[in-house]
């Protein structure tokens, strides 16, 4: 008998999904659907992010410039950089299953304030309408908005710092409500040691979102003084530096980057000992790990201007503390392979994925200490190193990790099952296209190939090749992937309540969960991780 | 808590003209020649509006010990952006 039916949850109903129209997403105070709609959005903007990537491999399949201008090259990587990165991973997780997933671990009805919560999504989709509105004079500065260039272009800066504080704003607004949730909202019994470690990550996340974000907005908010007043923040002939505005993105950039994988990483902490059917190993220190990653992120963002002209001192100081950050990450990954060692491994979709990740972060994260260390960041400074190092953690590790998740809870947000056979066949083919993407990028780093540029001389034709056929397989992989969800909807197997044996409160509401998630609170009495150690 | 009654209202009334007292001390001071120092003073007294509002506008006072914790941990990490920057302009 699965935890739904013993809590006398009917798994045959449509659930939050019954009501229909769009006024009943569009006024929603559900946290499901708002999780939801995140979903959607953010996936659409994950693919549109996609084919910015796919057009800039297309380009770079032969040495000369052949199909673009260097202007559209530089608009497609600006693009592709700012849509993965702000309207992609950094809300998917947090915002997307965080929403969905944080009141159902809980135990609890909903997040404490759900019409904030509305507010925080209506934000973000404000955010993402000016962020296309700045498509009729397309950004050409990078991702990174770096000053003087972006003090003088003609692209439409302001604007797209208006829909980037936006997305900020719907951001802080998010943490803020799971942080109160968090403290609030747990079911009786729930201590902060029963807490599943999804919600540890969630919680480390939302307090960077609260406290970093706010750095960010204002930095646009100078900018655009600088633009339309000019004012000099950065401007050394008024009196101003430019690489002041480096200091104040980075502070809310390289934290943010923790914001993105540790969500994943909460993820990856609930798959393994479930299809392990084993107890986490190390809770206390995967738990107080996240903290430690989301404070000493803080401490370390000088470590991506090296060669920007800081002071010797601050060089040396923020490349030492950068070596702090590996700690509290390898303590997770060490107590991932020690769940794993002994356990009942099965590869389920979502295992793959969460293998994957713990693989491919691997290598993106033993790439750091390289970018890291003073003498070789100096080599690798903007190089396809760079590159390929950033993808593996943030692609490797932050997407993986939500494959992992959506695979794993597709079942509870949509009552469906997905055609497994079919999963496993686009995780192949992810799996594949990654590597052969990415894993050449840090060959032809090395070898001095620099990034962000249209052409590059012919030394370089073989790994690019490589690259961009990779990237090909990787797109067809997604694909695959998106196919498989979008039948699993449509046709998908009835879920049950508790596909995978899981011991965490969702699995005791139905699949999908009612609006109110549970007919009564639940009450907790121990940990959610007593795999192999009770009938689980 | 009560925020309407008269004790009360007395406590709002006297922060606000505390803040205006304040802001016409922060023009009043712009204009005596203080050198670096003029820019502590600014600080200072705006740092003084800002716990103000926080403990009587936001109520900050009769929290809990959580609260505290979330209002006074941000002041860490703006005093860290401020000390690193620093460690690097200063010493270029």
């Amino acid at each position: 008998m699965s935890a739904g039916e013993e809590s006398g949850i009917a798994g045959n109903g449509r659930g939050y999904l019954s009501e229909r129209g769009w006024r009943s997403w569009a006024f929603t105070l559900d946290h499901k659907r708002i999780g939801a709609m995140y979903l959607w959005s953010t996936i659409v903007f994950f693919l549109l992010g996609g084919v910015f990537a796919l057009l800039l491999r297309l380009e770079l399949l032969s040495p000369q410039a052949k199909y673009f201008s260097n202007h559209a090259y530089n608009v497609f990587f600006t693009l592709h950089g700012a849509m993965m990165i702000f309207l992609f991973v950094i809300p998917a997780i947090p915002s997307g299953l965080g929403n969905f997933l944080i009141p159902l671990h809980l135990g609890a009805k909903d997040v404490a304030f759900p019409r904030l919560n509305l507010a925080s999504y209506w934000i973000f989709a404000a955010g993402f309408l000016v962020i296309i509105g700045s498509l009729v004079a397309p950004m050409d500065t990078g991702w990174t908005f770096y000053t003087p260039y972006s003090a003088k272009t003609g692209a439409a800066v302001a604007t797209l710092s208006l829909g980037v504080f936006l997305i900020g704003m719907s951001s802080i607004l998010t943490g803020l409500n799971f942080i109160v949730t968090i403290h609030k909202l747990r079911a009786p019994g729930m201590t902060w040691h029963r807490l599943p470690l999804f919600i540890w990550s969630m919680y480390a996340t939302s307090i960077i979102q609260v406290v970093a974000t706010p750095v960010v907005g204002v930095t646009f908010l100078l900018l655009a003084a600088e633009r339309l007043l000019g004012v000099g923040f950065f401007d050394p002939s008024k009196g101003g530096d430019p690489v002041l505005f480096q200091h104040f993105f980075w502070f809310y950039s390289h934290p943010v980057v923790y914001v993105m994988i540790l969500p994943a990483m909460g993820i990856v902490s609930e798959v393994i000992p479930v299809f392990s059917r084993k107890p986490i190993f190390g809770y206390n220190a995967i738990a107080y790990s996240s903290l430690a990653i989301a404070f000493i992120g803080f401490l370390v963002w000088g470590h991506h201007m090296f060669t920007s002209g800081m002071s010797p001192l601050a060089n040396t100081i923020f490349s030492f503390l950068t070596f702090f950050v590996a700690v509290p990450t390898a303590v997770k990954v060490f107590n991932w392979i020690a769940t794993l060692y002994r356990g009942s491994i099965t590869f389920e979709s979502p295992m793959l994925y969460a293998l994957t990740f713990i693989f491919l972060f691997i290598i993106g994260g033993l790439t750091g200490p390289f970018l890291g260390a003073l003498a070789t960041n100096v080599q690798l400074h903007d190089t396809y190193f760079v590159v390929a190092h950033f993808h593996y953690t943030m692609m490797g590790g932050t997407v993986m990790g939500f494959f992992a998740g959506l695979h794993y809870w597709f079942p509870k947000m949509t009552g469906r099952m997905l055609n497994e056979k079919v999963a496993r066949v686009a995780w192949a083919l992810v799996f594949l296209g990654f590597n052969l993407t990415f894993f050449t990028m840090f060959i032809a780093g090395t070898r001095g190939m620099p990034r962000r540029y249209a052409e590059y001389i012919p030394k370089f034709h073989t790994e690019n090749v490589i690259s961009t056929v990779g990237s090909a397989i990787l797109a067809l992989g997604i694909l695959v992937m998106m196919w498989n969800f979008v039948q699993g909807l449509r046709k998908g197997a009835q879920a049950p309540s508790d596909p995978w044996r899981s011991l965490t409160l969702e699995w005791r509401a139905a699949s999908p969960p009612e609006t109110e998630n549970f007919h009564e609170i639940p009450q907790v009495a121990d940990w959610p991780y007593g795999y192999g150690t009770r009938k689980a | 808590m009560s925020h309407g009654s008269a004790g009360s209202r007395r406590i709002y009334y006297g922060v606000f003209a505390a803040l205006i007292t304040l802001t016409v001390v922060t023009v009043m001071v712009s204009y005596i020649d203080l050198g670096l120092l003029n820019v502590a003073v600014a600080l200072l007294i705006a740092s003084a509006k800002a716990s103000l509002v926080a403990l009587f506008f936001m109520h900050l006072k009769g929290e809990s010990g959580l609260v505290w914790g979330f209002a006074l941990v941000p002041i860490f990490f703006l005093a860290l952006i401020i000390f690193g920057t620093l460690l690097d302009t200063q010493l270029r």
